[in-house]
């Protein structure tokens, strides 16, 4: 079974800037797969490509077997969600739904059956006589959602979707986005720089870095292992430990990760395989509160769930957590 | 989800698909396309011809045959120029140029003051309106309505008589240089005309540039001790300058080449334009003409490369 | 710049501003009254009497007529060229950025940028060098080339305004290059160049110094009007026809300004 996009040593130069380095990565039929990564990593440069937006100066890309190098976005079908949404403002909203319905010259009962189809299923019903210009932005979102899905192409890309919602809609959309793909059953890519939602939402994460990718995995993988402190910084907030206070606690000199979770609260002192050190700031998150502790200069972050009170600042504690509870990054010295 | 379908589709049947596939392909080729006949048009003809101009301004007439001596490149004819009586039209075209420029932007200021900072709404459109319909009607209909005007018999001598200011009209008209025979006949009448016509293209640029003012400097500027006067002068003034600047340079380009007001209204006396136009028609001395031409260019070349470093051209 | 409500205009504004604007408006006005003057050899005021009869008898002056049809013909063919160029200019223009961009922006604007004058003798000397006689073309040649800039402004200032995500997701869609255009772009300049192309006729009515240049005998409507400047036939008649020019260039401004405020509302997309 082919994969549905398959990138196999893809490499984009501009000039002397490497936007994407050597990148081969399989996402499978189906998957709601994340490209993660900060500004200028290259993950919107990959989901371009597999657009049709750009080409690879050197490498292949085959979405479910065929090659697509040299086709253009309008003979792929790739759609994508922009991050603008890119609604036509001269059209309401069911001529925008029905965009790819009438490019491909169905009848008119045809494309407004299904428009009302695709409308439906965004939560958008009776939406259609309205413009662009009439909608909040999640409404805008769902149009071009609806509008990018009508077709049923092969792979939907969507552009940092949840970017400019606020947080209460992001949410509402998530849900709403994972349920649509199982609907669906179209393969989702999409691109996003909030750890939080490639987490959340993702079936595997690829974590770009400089053009490269650092880590591909599940998030759960991503979260707990991760292969090097770029991955370990940029997703969750587990904490990078050097290898001096590594070695000094477990005897192995090695960067490690340590997930904050994973870190208990005793009485500062408490004896063998406690660490000790002074709470240097708390923040109340609702459901727990975090703290920093600060360990001989090095600054560890623990959680306390609500059901326990969390140290005052400024007090003694001691951190307790078993030695496999740290993740070594083997690939970091 | 089936995969029957193929992922990629074929393009569109005939010769639009695979022009549309090139095009993608090779998007340069589509903007020469699109850039090849305005180009050509403009490039080729219009600027083939400026040029051509140009290099008749080097020529010389020679005053035997009175034929354009074609054969050398000559500084001659800018010689021409500094000639008395060609000067003499140089500095009244420039200093009426500098007239016109200077009452166009006193009186154009608080019209645009108004507009920039007290209008609203439907006073605010009737404000453009009002300033568009003048930018916008025939410019032949605007001198002719100031022929009307300035006749002996006019709308202008009659408020005259009826006030009974004509004396104040006939010392003015007795003054030299400025006066004349009657307004319709001195250079009054033309710098009155010249005012008119150009006065949008002053408003425009500096209400423009008089809005982009934002209330929060002027709000500091009071709020730091400035009384409203100081608070004009200091800070809308020289935030409004570039905007003023932007017109002027329309009024003072547009006079230095204008040959048909003068023509209607005023002396016998050449302007720039009439120059032109009068050697290059029957006289035949294209090269004068050209080189008289050429004037006005450097004028305003200069003149522009002041206003950019002023910070003008943020006003357009 | 708003005194937010916080002070009325002062009253020397309001007199200096409204001194200014009648003095701007009043001209016109004046030209309109003197349409309806029974007086017809001099431009007495105030007029002995009012009367319609000139209408009458500007309707049937056949010269008046002959320039009005040349003056809108050439309006018409110019308009037409000036909209194809000065669009095809604009879209590659604001489409890529490729070197020489401001080279051509500068290009497109020198036919009305330099004194008409220039323009003209310019434009007389390459016809006469490529012995091409004056004829209704030579004109329309001239008209068109300041005309461009005109619709190149608008249309321009429509593409900025475009944002390039619309074609890209047009493209994503299965929207080949024509059918962006047809269904995406063409919509959305639409009322730009319609701006464009009005404004480009009323300029081109109203043009008489390069039109002097350019022409061989023919007369267009201000070239009829200057003759009538230097040599009045028949006063009246002028003011008639000075009136009748004042309303016909009046209505498209004032539909281009429409045209160009509306489509600031249509074009907001995305967020």
């Amino acid at each position: 079974m082919n994969p549905a996009v398959r990138f196999a040593a893809v490499s984009r130069h501009f000039g002397a800037v490497r936007a994407l380095d050597d990148i081969t990565l399989d996402i499978a039929p189906g998957e709601f797969f994340a490209l993660l990564g900060p500004s200028g990593s290259g993950k919107t440069t990959c989901l371009r490509l597999v657009a049709g937006f750009e080409q690879p100066t050197s490498g292949e890309i085959a979405i479910f077997g065929e090659q697509v190098a040299g086709v253009p976005p309008y003979r792929r079908s790739v759609n994508t969600v922009f991050q603008d949404y890119a609604l036509f403002p001269h059209m309401n909203v069911a001529q925008n739904v029905a965009f790819p319905l009438l490019l491909k010259k169905l009848p008119r009962a045809e494309r407004d059956r299904r428009t009302k189809e695709a409308l439906a299923l965004v939560k958008l019903a009776g939406y259609g006589e309205r413009r662009p210009g009439q909608l909040s932005g999640g409404q805008r979102q769902r149009v071009a959602l609806a509008r990018a899905t009508i077709s049923r192409p092969k792979v939907l890309l969507l552009d940092e979707p949840l970017g400019a919602l606020d947080l209460k809609l992001r949410e509402q959309m998530q849900e709403e986005l994972k349920a649509l793909q199982k609907a669906l059953g179209i393969t989702f890519v999409f691109v996003t720089h909030d750890q939080g939602e490639a987490l959340s939402m993702a079936d595997r994460v690829a974590v770009f870095n400089e053009g490269r990718i650092m880590q591909v995995g599940t998030p759960a993988e991503i979260y707990t292992r991760p292969v090097s402190r770029f991955v370990a910084d940029f997703v969750g907030s587990s904490n990078v430990l050097s290898p001096e206070f590594v070695g000094a606690v477990t005897g192995r000199r090695n960067w490690a990760s340590l997930r904050p979770e994973a870190i208990r609260l005793v009485p500062a002192a408490s004896g063998k395989g406690v660490v000790s050190g002074v709470v240097v700031s708390r923040s109340y998150l609702g459901a727990a509160t975090r703290i920093a502790v600060d360990v001989r200069g090095t600054r560890i972050h623990a959680v306390v769930p609500a059901s326990e009170t969390a140290p005052e600042e400024g007090s003694h504690v001691g951190l307790a957590f078993s030695t496999d509870a740290f993740h070594f990054m083997e690939g970091e010295e | 989800m089936s995969t029957a379908a193929a992922v990629v589709m074929p393009p569109r049947a005939g010769l639009i698909g695979t022009i549309s596939d090139y095009f993608w392909r090779r998007p340069e080729i589509f903007v020469l396309l699109l850039l090849a006949p305005p180009l050509l048009w403009l490039g080729v003809i219009y600027v083939g011809s400026l040029i051509a101009l140009l290099v008749q301004s080097f020529f010389a007439i020679d005053e035997f045959s009175g034929m354009v001596d074609r054969s050398q490149l000559t500084l001659k004819t800018y010689g021409e120029l500094l000639r008395p009586q060609n000067l003499d039209i140089i500095l009244r075209t420039v200093a009426m140029a500098a007239a016109v420029t200077l009452a166009s932007a006193v009186i154009a200021f608080p019209i645009a003051y108004a507009a920039a900072r007290y209008l609203k709404g439907k006073w605010k459109a009737l404000f453009y309106l009002g300033v568009m319909l003048p930018l916008w009607a025939s410019y032949l209909v605007k001198i002719y309505a100031w022929k009307l005007i300035l006749a002996r018999e006019g709308i202008l001598n009659w408020v005259f008589e009826n006030l009974r200011l004509t004396w104040l009209l006939d010392a003015w008209l007795s003054l030299p240089v400025i006066g004349g025979n009657s307004l319709s006949i001195s250079y009054t009448g033309t710098f009155i005309v010249f005012v008119y016509v150009w006065m949008p293209y002053m408003i425009l640029p500096t209400q423009a540039a008089l809005e982009r003012v934002p209330t929060t400097l002027v709000d500091a500027a009071s709020d730091l001790g400035a009384s409203p006067l100081q608070t004009f002068w200091r800070v809308i003034f020289p935030l409004a300058l570039p905007g003023i600047i932007a017109g002027s340079i329309f009024t003072f380009s547009l006079t230095l080449g204008d040959y048909i007001i003068p023509q209607i209204i005023g002396t016998s006396h050449f302007f720039i334009g009439q120059a032109v136009y009068a050697h290059q028609g029957t006289a035949g001395n294209i090269p004068l003409a050209a080189a008289f031409s050429i004037v006005p260019i450097a004028i305003m070349g200069v003149y522009l490369w002041l206003a950019k470093r002023a910070g003008a051209f943020d006003a357009l | 710049m708003r005194s937010d409500g916080t002070a009325a205009m002062p009253l020397r504004l309001k007199i200096a501003a409204g001194a200014g604007l009648t003095f701007m408006l009043a001209p016109l006005a004046l030209i309109f009254l003197y349409a309806f003057s029974t007086e017809e050899r001099t431009y007495q005021w105030p007029p002995p009497g009012l009367t319609l009869k000139w209408f009458g008898a500007a309707f049937e002056r056949p010269d008046v007529w002959q320039a009005l049809t040349l003056s809108v013909q050439v309006a018409s063919i110019s308009t037409l060229i000036a909209l194809a160029l000065g669009t095809l200019c604009a879209a590659a223009v604001s489409g890529s950025k490729f070197f020489g961009r401001e080279a051509i922006s500068l290009l497109v604007i020198l036919p009305i940028a330099l004194p008409g004058i220039i323009t003209g003798i310019a434009l007389r000397s390459a016809f006469n060098l490529a012995d091409i006689p004056f004829s209704f073309w030579t004109i329309v040649l001239g008209h068109a080339t300041f005309c461009v800039v005109v619709v190149y402004n608008n249309a321009v200032a429509r593409f900025r305004r475009l944002h390039g995500s619309l074609v890209e997701a047009a493209m994503d869609l299965g929207a080949d290059g024509f059918q962006t255009f047809r269904h995406v772009i063409l919509p959305n300049i639409g009322t730009a160049l319609l701006a464009g192309g009005m404004l480009a006729f009323a300029l081109s009515f109203d043009e008489v110094i390069v039109t002097t240049f350019t022409a061989g005998q023919q007369q267009t409507l201000p070239i009829w009007m200057l003759e009538e400047l230097v040599r009045p036939r028949q006063r009246p008649v002028t003011n008639v026809v000075a009136m009748a020019v004042v309303l016909v260039t009046f209505i498209p401004i004032l539909a281009a300004y429409y045209f160009t405020r509306a489509g600031a509302e249509i074009a907001g997309t995305g967020k």
